[in-house]
């Protein structure tokens, strides 16, 4: 006879969160409120999103079984059902993709300690001043043993990674400008260099916080309720509230309004949904009929390109980061420039010299085994994921709008694909949507509820996350490529 | 590459001959395709596209096909192909989804014919017929094969590979009808062309995307497949399902492969990243390229042999924007510097080792395991006359048997099992290990332990290691009272250990004093003793510091052990007559010189605390009083961990490592410290104590060292009914919701420990298993299985 311990971590967990949600198997006959009674506490009465009313969401205790076992999954590994958890469940089988990926890279084997890794998360995060994931992030940085001293900034922290800071910066705001040369200064600096696979996860984590900070505040993502109470750790002048509030303070306040401008617009959107849908059509038929020139084709890119940064929301208003993050990180004038805006010259990326499927993931798996394989499937599924439906319309092939929300994404940064029309954008996507877009991936701190509601008003909720991940992973996907790039240049 | 060798190779009436060359070009090449009369290639790329005549000193530009003043994109080409049959036409593959056809026979500057707008995404390969003069094959990242015939303006049909990109299309060589083409998602799908509804034949073929396939152009059947999981493939397809013949694992993912003309197992590849070389495989010895080509500096993108019936030239285009020509003759070959020798263990502890038959020859006298003691059981030459590479590859494999229970290691094993490294204080610590030690009969180390002590435990005694430490100085200090009862007392430990570490010209005064002191070992046991074991020990010292598989090579080692074992019976009751006798002054001196005396001098000298009592020492107390820090002795200790180190015995220097602790810690370097650790957990895996490799690596300071622990931690269970993984929870199974683990005493689900019979697999909660076992000895589950727990 043999003895095994089965899968203890596991157990003690997901015993934890079988208590926490009452039991699958014997719940049934209990009340919901009951069941409801120990719940994972809310602050003061809005649900996981600020955007998405709370009835819209998902209720803990009703999911079916394959949510049931993610949220296990996601107690398991992280210890509590975040927020982002509970918008992203929306999608269940992205989810699960997202947890694992999350998991791996922040628990799982890899070159960099564990506190680094929360500490590089914090540090990206801190670039959109999104102080949900960082406090998060300084939790489960403190958790697993990392030197408190280290959060009061950068400059504390050791000098690896304070040499990281400019990547981050890079990276987050102007990934085209990475170069060979960020990099080498990275491996080459002495005793503080980093190991070609210790940076390659550095950019991942880098790149997954970017973009999950996008999320956050695309979807509106509510601060957690532990992160918000006075922890000793922060020192004492932080008030409690979270940034969040400040920058987009309107939450509670126009839920109102909006409520009622929505139905006044119900026909308005109503149309809205049936021309996009009239376009699509046109465009899958039209397609072989009108044949844009090859200089068309090329300078529709360009003024997609051109055109992309002047999107911007009309209530452009500079908000001053709160302290208690912007600790993090040293330049905060540094923010996103739009290409040309500033007379740079930026040589446009052809995706089909360097792409994801080809170049990068060989890259990745080859320095960080495992995780190549898992972004790249976390990629597939967000770019493949569909219900077939369009607001109230079924069996409709999303896969042009789709293609159009990443493209457009990908153009923001430069990065072109020779075999589309880029004409289509602007037939599919219209401004407010733009709007929401950019404001989401380049500046994701500005997003404000009213871009949110003011975007595809006939739309359900879930589609509006589903968005927003398309939006993370095209964003994750473009600077990866960038930095990965950047790090194949300098191997050969 | 300045090797100027030249090859002419007579092929039907025409000669192929060059040099290994290579030109430059304007832009990074993405593709290239050599002319029929393998006289000129094609390069294209996103922006160029040019014709060169390979000339037998150098590339000479002769067509760019690039006219025109703005660059379209139905110019950017991500594959270009001339057709076998026609030498005027050329077909390429563009980035936005044209095939575009030319035709160098047209008058005007622009060759170009005909162009395809039908694919929606980017073609990434086009194809033609390898007989038929107008058809035209292409397949494009939208998922679908478009087969064109020249002489229409549209495709002649479709084929959907269900909108899974496609990377790679080929016709056969033989089959007329039968084209291959390989998917994104590892699908490797075989089509006739007449049959353009579904497909004849479809097979996963690798893990992620399928960059490549070609058919072999002799062997009907055979087709290689390279994917990005780094794999280069041979399939069988005469079969009923596609058979892997064959599999090459590369160092990256594989963008090219081609078939070597006139070699049956060779091919070519190339990769998409990472890897700058070419590699040319023999498939049947996948380990090892039969031939690799350097030139580039950026990855490969395309490779051509130039001459369908001549293996020796092989042309490819880089981006690294260099065309080249290779010549086969100029390639590196690995295999030469591989170096063809094997190690390895076979269960009951036999070794086998294979060499250089040239190496062993020469060197067999030399080497110390293929010296007298121990015999080859059998000398065997390994050659196949199939293999390209015999030459090379011949070796001589040698076996050694172990002879029985010479390998016996049961000190090591015990005395790790019995070492206590932590949670007393240090005294106890050194006073129990001191025991383990001489319970073993390792009487040498015994002493240290108690050395050990002395010097770090008890203020009191310092002053005696002190006046200890100055005899193992030399006699120098002019103190022939302390030194004469010194010596005394060391007498026996010498008797049985330093032997050790002597020459026998030590020995033999070793065995002057031993008579002279009377003990019970005869003069004819100690003096075999001796000759047998001093090389053996070396050996031992030797090979374990550098390769810790080696040491059970020694088959002498349990002869030096055995009368170890018989020594401390002996030699023990006798320490106390043996003060008595007076030493020999030579003997004195012999001491001094040596350095390895000094250290066994001071074990000897912690005799006195250790065994007899304690009243010898305050006379020595009485007699010196200088108090010196325990620091004083660091390096003396650390002298004496790297001695251990050095002999092989890594467990001493471990061990005295960690129950020290940071009192000595700081004087030895983290590597060495690193290094020892590593060794020693690597030898108690060996002896599968893992429990004792786990504690050391507990209480490792090391940060290298303690964090062997923390890597894979996870425990991963199947499911026992779907047999899947199960993911979440160790005991509900997430596919089929059956709880894997039911506890056939109680019925409940296990969560947590659980033990089963290996023999009908019943089992549960261990409390209720052992319960149940106790009054039965049939399985709880009834399945009439006589389970045993043990």
């Amino acid at each position: 006879m043999r003895l095994a311990t089965a899968a203890n971590e596991a157990y003690t967990a997901s015993l934890a969160v079988s208590e926490l949600l009452g039991c699958k198997q014997c719940g049934g006959s209990r009340g919901q409120d009951e069941e409801l009674g120990i719940r994972i506490p809310r602050p003061l009465g809005h649900g996981p999103s600020r955007f998405i009313p709370e009835k819209e969401i998902l209720q803990v205790g009703s999911e079916d079984a394959q949510m049931h076992t993610l949220f296990a999954d996601s107690f398991a590994a992280l210890g509590r059902l975040d927020n982002i958890t509970l918008v992203m469940v929306f999608h269940p089988q992205y989810l699960e993709s997202f947890l694992k990926t999350q998991h791996y890279l922040l628990q799982m084997d890899g070159p960099l300690p564990l506190h680094y890794r929360h500490y590089i998360g914090i540090m990206a995060a801190a670039r959109h001043q999104c102080s949900y994931l960082v406090n998060l992030h300084v939790n489960d940085f403190l958790h697993v043993g990392g030197d408190p001293k280290w959060l009061n900034g950068l400059e504390n922290a050791p000098q690896k990674l304070q040499n990281l800071g400019e990547l981050n910066k890079v990276l987050a705001h102007r990934p085209w400008l990475i170069t060979k040369e960020h990099i080498e200064g990275l491996l080459k600096a002495e005793e503080h260099s980093w190991s070609l696979a210790e940076l390659v996860h550095a950019v991942v984590l880098l790149t997954h916080y970017h973009s999950l900070a996008s999320f956050t505040f695309g979807c509106g993502i509510s601060p957690e309720i532990h992160c918000d109470g006075g922890h000793t750790f922060r020192p004492p002048s932080i008030s409690n509230y979270c940034i969040c509030d400040i920058t987009n303070g309107n939450h509670s306040v126009d839920e109102m309004q909006v409520n009622s401008a929505g139905n006044v617009s119900v026909s308005d959107s109503f149309f809205e949904v049936e021309a996009l849908m009239e376009k699509m059509k046109q465009l899958q038929e039209c397609r072989d009929e009108e044949e844009a020139s090859q200089e068309e084709m090329a300078s529709r890119f360009e003024i997609e390109k051109r055109e992309s940064m002047f999107v911007f929301s009309s209530d452009d208003e500079e908000v001053t980061p709160a302290r208690d993050v912007s600790r993090h990180f040293e330049d905060t004038s540094y923010g996103y420039k739009d290409f040309s805006r500033h007379g740079m010259h930026v040589p446009t990326f052809r995706v089909q010299d360097y792409c994801w499927e080809d170049h990068g993931y060989s890259l990745v798996n080859r320095l960080y085994p495992d995780v190549g394989q898992l972004i790249d499937e976390k990629f597939h599924i967000a770019y493949n994921l569909t219900y077939n439906t369009m607001a109230m319309h079924k069996d409709v092939d999303t896969s042009m709008l789709r293609r159009a929300i990443w493209n457009y994404i990908h153009c923001m940064f430069g990065i072109r694909y020779d075999d589309y029309d880029y004409g289509e954008i602007n037939q599919l996507l219209d401004r407010s949507f733009k709007v929401y877009i950019k404001t989401v991936v380049c500046t994701p701190e500005k997003v404000t509820k009213r871009m949110y509601d003011s975007f595809w008003r006939q739309f359900k909720h879930s589609e509006k996350v589903h968005v927003n991940l398309l939006l993370i992973e095209a964003r994750m996907q473009a600077e990866l490529l960038y930095a990965l790039r950047a790090i194949t240049r300098y191997m050969t | 590459m300045e090797k100027m060798s030249r090859v002419t190779t007579a092929l039907g009436g025409s000669t192929l001959t060059g040099r290994t060359m290579h030109c430059h070009l304007d832009a990074p090449a993405n593709a290239i395709s050599v002319c029929r009369d393998a006289a000129q290639v094609v390069v294209a790329g996103r922006s160029i596209f040019k014709i060169y005549a390979i000339e037998e000193e150098q590339f000479v530009e002769k067509l760019n096909l690039r006219v025109g003043r703005k660059p379209s994109l139905n110019l950017s080409c991500a594959d270009v192909v001339w057709h076998q049959m026609d030498e005027n036409l050329l077909a390429t593959a563009a980035t936005n989804g044209v095939v575009v056809t030319w035709n160098l026979g047209r008058p005007s500057r622009n060759k170009q014919d005909q162009l395809f707008t039908e694919h929606k995404r980017t073609v990434n390969k086009v194809c033609f017929h390898p007989t038929e003069a107008h058809v035209l094959l292409s397949g494009s990242q939208d998922g679908f094969m478009k087969c064109f015939d020249l002489r229409r303006k549209d495709s002649v049909s479709t084929f959907s590979g269900q909108s899974e990109s496609v990377r790679d299309v080929q016709f056969s060589i033989r089959d007329y009808f039968t084209f291959a083409s390989t998917f994104e998602n590892g699908n490797v799908q075989l089509w006739d062309i007449r049959r353009p509804d579904r497909c004849e034949r479809m097979f996963t073929a690798h893990n992620g995307p399928v960059f490549c396939c070609d058919w072999h152009p002799e062997d009907r059947g055979w087709l290689a497949t390279g994917g990005r999981d780094k794999m280069v493939k041979v399939w069988d397809m005469t079969t009923h399902r596609a058979k892997e013949v064959h599999c090459v694992q590369t160092i990256a993912s594989v963008a090219r492969v081609k078939w070597r003309p006139e070699c049956r197992h060779h091919l070519a590849t190339c990769s998409m990243m990472v890897d700058h070389n070419i590699y040319v495989w023999d498939v049947r010895r996948p380990f090892v390229p039969a031939a690799m080509f350097e030139e580039h500096r950026d990855v490969t993108t395309g490779i051509a042999w130039r001459h369908p019936h001549d293996p020796s030239f092989l042309l490819s285009g880089s981006k690294d924007s260099t065309l080249c020509q290779h010549l086969f003759r100029d390639a590196s070959q690995p295999v030469e510097r591989a170096n063809p020798e094997g190690l390895c263990y076979g269960l009951f502890g036999d070794l086998a080792f294979a060499a250089k038959e040239s190496l062993v020859a020469t060197e067999s006298g030399r080497k110390p395991y293929t010296g007298d003691r121990r015999h080859p059981i059998f000398f065997k030459r390994k050659l196949d006359p199939a293999e390209p590479f015999s030459g090379l590859a011949s070796s001589a494999l040698s076996v050694f048997e172990m002879e029985p229970g010479s390998s016996s290691m049961s000190w090591f094993v015990d005395t790790a099992e019995r070492y206590a490294l932590a949670g007393r204080p240090l005294a106890e610590l050194c006073d129990h290990n001191a025991k383990v030690a001489r319970d073993l009969g390792r009487n040498q180390v015994a002493q240290t332990w108690t050395m050990l002590r002395i010097i770090y435990c008890s203020p009191g005694l310092v002053p005696t290691t002190n006046l200890n430490h100055s005899v193992g100085k030399g006699s120098s200090c002019g103190l022939p009272l302390m030194n004469s009862f010194n010596l005394k007392d060391m007498a026996p430990g010498l008797g049985s250990e330093t032997r050790l570490d002597r020459s026998k010209g030590d020995a033999r005064s070793d065995t002057v004093l031993l008579d002279s002191s009377a003990t019970l070992i005869t003069n004819e046991d100690n003096e075999e003793t001796e000759g047998s074991d001093v090389p053996a020990d070396y050996l031992l010292g030797d090979v374990e510091g550098e390769d810790d598989e080696l040491y059970l090579l020694d088959p002498e080692h349990a002869h030096s052990e055995e009368p170890d074992y018989v020594l401390p019976q002996e030699a023990f009751p006798l320490r106390h007559e043996i003060v008595d006798t007076p030493p020999g002054p030579e003997h004195l001196q012999d001491k001094a010189d040596s350095p390895h005396v000094s250290g066994n001098e001071a074990d000897a000298a912690s005799l006195v605390p250790v065994d007899s009592s304690f009243s010898l020492i305050s006379v020595s107390h009485a007699l010196y009083d200088s108090r010196l820090p325990p620091d004083f002795f660091s390096a003396l200790v650390c002298d004496m961990l790297r001695f251990y180190a050095e002999q092989g015995d890594v467990q001493m220097a471990v061990s005295v490592l960690i129950v020290l602790g940071e009192r000595v810690r700081k004087d030895i370097d983290e590597q060495t410290q690193e290094h020892w650790y590593t060794s020693y957990i690597d030898l108690l895996q060996r002896f599968c104590l893992w429990n004792v490799s786990n504690q050391v690596v507990k209480l490792s300071t090391s940060r290298a060292i303690s964090c062997l622990n923390q890597a894979s931690t996870t425990l991963h269970v199947n499911c026992s009914h779907c047999k899947r993984p199960m993911s979440s929870r160790g005991w509900v199974c997430d596919r089929c919701h059956h709880c894997a683990s039911m506890c056939a005493v109680c019925h409940h689900v296990v969560k947590g420990l659980f033990v089963w019979c290996q023999g009908c697999s019943h089992g549960g909660h261990l409390q209720h298993i052992m319960k149940w076992l106790e009054s039965s000895s049939h399985c709880p589950a009834g399945c009439g299985h006589l389970c045993e727990y043990s």
